[in-house]
């Protein structure tokens, strides 16, 4: 297998990184590695959204719903069935993939910012279901989960994100990942070329579901408590806002998305810069600049900076119609 | 040449079907012989109305901005909260009721005007369609935020409009605060509507919206153009704030607008989001239809409502994947 | 060889030394050229050779550097909303109809840059299309190709342009309609005095119609001239135009 600079460049970027969170836990107290753990959850989060939108050129505002079902099915499991918490992760990846297939059949049908807001609606209508269905899901009250100490879930959490991103990594590079870009640069095309549209778009939901879902999981997990409000409209914005802060289509803008939504009002809030209610204020406003002074996000603006003069970069951006001007 | 573009422009074609005034039609004879049956189904008929009234003012808002700029404006709630707000502020310091609206919409106007100065436009120069996007969900963070910060968190008291006075006809009990809502709401819509229609500057900005690039070879400012659909946007969002507050089910608190927000995206998505007629009509489908399905159908809770709005646009784009009024796009393989 | 005629006194719209880019495709290279106020001036040459984006040039909707002087004004930064009310009047490739608007609405959108009644202009433009005036709430997109084309023109017409840029104006119409739309930019050369640059493919109507032609090549001037001097001479004739 023939491995490109930009590749190398990118397994030694991957190894730096990893070996950073893996350290990390040695100067972090407890409370900041569950910090950590939410870090990762959005990093996965922010992955799946990546694989449909950014690889795929289907707009899913939906995660937040995926999410949901993957960490229902962690809680309903282990709250009234005593599963084994970890144990959950799988079942929650197959509920979501699941899912994923139901929603993405119909998706077929629809395009851009219908498909949208579509997602989005699904997305908010889920924790609504969940709130009615109360006797299976704890309704407003929640169901409780067991406690983790802050380190255990920061491992969970980044081991669980280290095999998505390098699950993902080589999904990309293959047959079902060149497929993915073929339909996002032009389903006719692709379609012409035997690309099998309805089989790859959908594929595209499913595995991203299956993700959001896990992520669910472990966001359950660090909360150690779940209610409908938990995966609300709230959630599914900041995973779109870290997702385009990051940058679509790059796997490495990922970590730089999670971090910002997760760490930024965070800081904002610890630092005292103002009273607490001005955070959102200062967050609100900072995503603004970044989209006035990034507008590809902080991938693009490494890539910049390293001139890869990647041309797959280019034809990623011009293709989902998102080129700045 | 992309066929997958995130906003794809579509070419145009002339509307030829029937069908869809057709099915309109036939809602509204069902409207109407239901209600000349039931009282019951009278009454939620027309305080469905009414809320379809405050979903299409916010509606049209949405279509106005995205018909020039294909831009979802995440934010146009939270501004109209803001708006209502500021309409409260200004009765609590002693303002009349009307005095008070009548200011806000101007205020609305200069603040929807400066927003897209100051924080559109600076995005929009250098990003795309979803850069300006995000920045909307960033201005409806701060702006939430903005109203937490100077207002607090806690429920404010909005007074009504209009008395609350009954009126009984053919045994139907109709509250003033709903009709008055309807026709505020429809009058708001309507207005706007001559302005585009029978004004010079209304038909700049349809040319704006519609081919920005012939628009500048006529001499048309294009992005003042911009401006001022955001300065109108955010008066038809006070408007929406106005109405919704003076419900006595709505609660005047900064997340005041976020249920409603997702109606309005539903009404705009249900009727094109291109047609500001389709968004109307999408709206008050979806208060009447919301309502109806909420006193008749037993196990549709309210919670269970904003997955009934799901459904209904889900089936409706099924059918017409453009929505009912929106362009078709034809894409063949 | 390119005769330089900058310098001279009165020119309408004066280019010097014009280099326009699409991205980092170089699409003009100094290019130079001048109308006169009444002239009729065709741009000639084959695909590529940058004739649309010379008129793009002008009105600004390309990025360009260098020179551009019209009715004694730099066009310097202007955009093209501010050089559409100059008084110059671009009728780009693909005619630039408001298709969702009526032909009503189109006409008054010609004239937005201008105050006080249209009743004028409307009459002007009526004797021009006479046709336009019974369509007035017809759907701009349902008008035929050659409708559109005429469309267009009369919406210059409402502008009261000093100069018309006309770009492509015989594209994909029938050669009846191709020699009315010609007959009335002839016409209104002479009744308004309107000065016209026009690129066209066809050559051979260009160069019954204008009385001075420049033949481009790779995005610069490679030969100018009186239409009949052009015309007549058989080199550039069959290596240029293509006849």
């Amino acid at each position: 297998m023939r491995i490109s600079r930009g590749t190398a460049y990118g397994v030694v970027a991957a190894v730096v990184v990893a070996v950073v969170i893996a350290l990390l836990p040695l100067t972090l107290s407890d409370y900041h590695l569950s910090t950590g753990a939410t870090v990762g959850v959005f990093f996965v989060a922010i992955l799946s959204l990546n694989i449909v939108t950014g690889y795929t050129g289907q707009i899913s505002l939906g995660q937040g719903a995926f999410m949901a079902i993957g960490g229902y099915t962690t809680a309903i499991l282990t709250h009234n069935h005593g599963w084994n918490d970890i144990a959950t992760l799988p079942v929650a990846a197959l509920v979501g993939f699941a899912a994923g297939v139901i929603v993405g059949l119909p998706a077929l049908r629809l395009h851009g910012v219908y498909l949208a807001l579509i997602t989005f609606a699904v997305a908010l209508a889920v924790p609504q279901i969940a709130k009615n269905y109360s006797n299976f899901t704890g309704g407003t009250e929640g169901l409780a989960l067991p406690t983790h100490s802050g380190l255990w879930l920061y491992r969970t959490a980044w081991i669980v994100a280290g095999i998505v991103f390098v699950l993902s990594w080589l999904l990309l590079r293959g047959r079902a990942g060149r497929a993915f870009r073929a339909v996002r640069d032009s389903e006719v095309a692709a379609a012409s070329s035997g690309v099998a549209l309805p089989i790859y778009k959908t594929l595209a939901f499913g595995i991203s579901a299956a993700i959001a879902g896990v992520a669910g999981s472990v966001y359950v997990l660090v909360n150690n408590f779940v209610n409908p409000d938990v995966f609300g409209l709230t959630l599914s914005l900041y995973i779109l806002i870290g997702a385009v802060v990051g940058g679509l289509g790059s796997l490495w803008g990922v970590i730089v998305g999670a971090a910002f939504v997760e760490l930024l009002p965070l800081g904002l809030t610890t630092a005292h810069v103002s009273s607490s209610q001005s955070v959102p204020v200062i967050f609100g406003a900072v995503v603004i600049a970044v989209m006035a002074l990034i507008p590809l996000g902080a991938a693009d603006l490494l890539r910049r900076i390293l001139h890869f003069g990647s041309k797959t970069k280019e034809s990623v951006q011009s293709s989902l119609g998102t080129e700045a001007r | 040449m992309t066929a997958i573009s995130l906003f794809q422009r579509t070419t145009w074609r002339p509307s030829s079907s029937w069908i869809v005034p057709l099915a309109i039609l036939g809602g509204v004879v069902f409207l109407v012989i239901g209600s000349l049956r039931s009282s019951l189904f009278a009454q939620q008929t027309v305080s469905g109305l009414a809320n379809g009234g405050v979903y299409a003012s916010l509606a049209v808002a949405l279509v106005l901005i995205y018909r020039a700029t294909e831009v979802i404006n995440f934010a146009q709630g939270a501004i109209a909260t803001f708006t209502t707000y500021i309409a409260w502020q200004l009765i609590d310091w002693g303002l009349t009721y009307w005095l008070a609206f009548a200011c806000t919409l101007g205020i609305a106007f200069a603040g929807g005007f400066a927003l897209e100065l100051v924080a559109i436009r600076p995005v929009e120069r250098r990003g795309n369609v979803l850069t300006v996007v995000i920045a909307s969900i960033g201005l409806l963070i701060l702006v939430e935020g903005a109203i937490g910060w100077i207002w607090g968190n806690q429920v404010k008291f909005m007074p009504a409009p209009f008395p609350a006075r009954i009126y009984h006809l053919g045994g139907v009990a109709f509250s003033l605060q709903d009709l008055g809502t309807i026709a505020i709401s429809i009058a708001s819509v309507f207005v706007l509507w001559l302005f585009f229609q029978f004004t010079k500057i209304g038909l700049a900005m349809r040319a704006a919206a519609v081919r920005p690039a012939a628009a500048r070879l006529v001499g048309i400012r294009v992005s003042w153009m911009l401006s001022l659909g955001w300065g109108l946007a955010a008066m038809l969002g006070a408007v929406a704030g106005m109405l919704a507050a003076a419900s006595p089910s709505v609660l005047l608190q900064p997340s005041m607008m976020d249920g409603i927000l997702i109606y309005a995206f539903a009404a705009a998505v249900v009727g094109g989001l291109e047609s500001p007629a389709g968004a109307v009509i999408g709206a008050l489908a979806i208060g009447v239809l919301l309502n109806l399905l909420g006193s008749y159908v037993s196990w549709v809770t309210p919670q269970l409502l904003l997955p009934a709005a799901f459904v209904l646009m889900l089936a409706v784009l099924l059918v017409k994947p453009s929505g009912l009024f929106g362009r078709t796009r034809v894409r063949r393989v | 060889m390119s005769v330089d005629l900058i310098g001279c006194m009165g020119s309408l719209l004066a280019l010097r030394d014009v280099d326009a880019r699409y991205g980092q495709v170089q699409a003009l290279r100094r290019l130079s050229l001048t109308v006169d106020e009444g002239e009729i001036v065709a741009i000639l040459g084959a695909n590529g050779a940058g004739k649309t984006t010379t008129l793009r040039a002008i009105s600004h909707t390309v990025t360009r550097t260098g020179t551009l002087e019209f009715a004694g004004r730099s066009l310097g930064r202007r955009g093209p909303e501010s050089t559409a009310r100059l008084g110059i009047a671009h009728v780009p490739e693909g005619r630039g109809t408001f298709a969702e608007l009526t032909v009503g609405e189109n006409l008054r959108l010609g004239a937005y840059a201008r105050r006080g009644s249209l009743r004028d202009d409307f009459r002007r433009v009526f004797t021009y299309f006479p046709w336009l005036e019974k369509r007035s709430s017809q759907q701009a997109g349902t008008l035929s190709g050659g409708e559109q084309q005429m469309l267009a023109l009369a919406r210059a017409v409402m502008q009261r342009p000093k100069l018309l840029l006309l770009d492509e104006p015989s594209l994909g119409l029938a050669p009846l309609v191709i020699s009315e739309v010609f007959r009335i930019v002839r016409e209104l050369n002479q009744r308004e005095g309107t000065a016209v640059l026009l690129v066209e493919q066809n050559a051979r109507i260009s160069l019954a119609t204008a009385s001075r032609a420049y033949v481009l090549e790779v995005g610069s001037v490679a030969y100018e001239g009186t239409s009949d001097d052009l015309a007549s001479r058989d080199a550039i004739r069959t290596s240029y135009l293509g006849y």
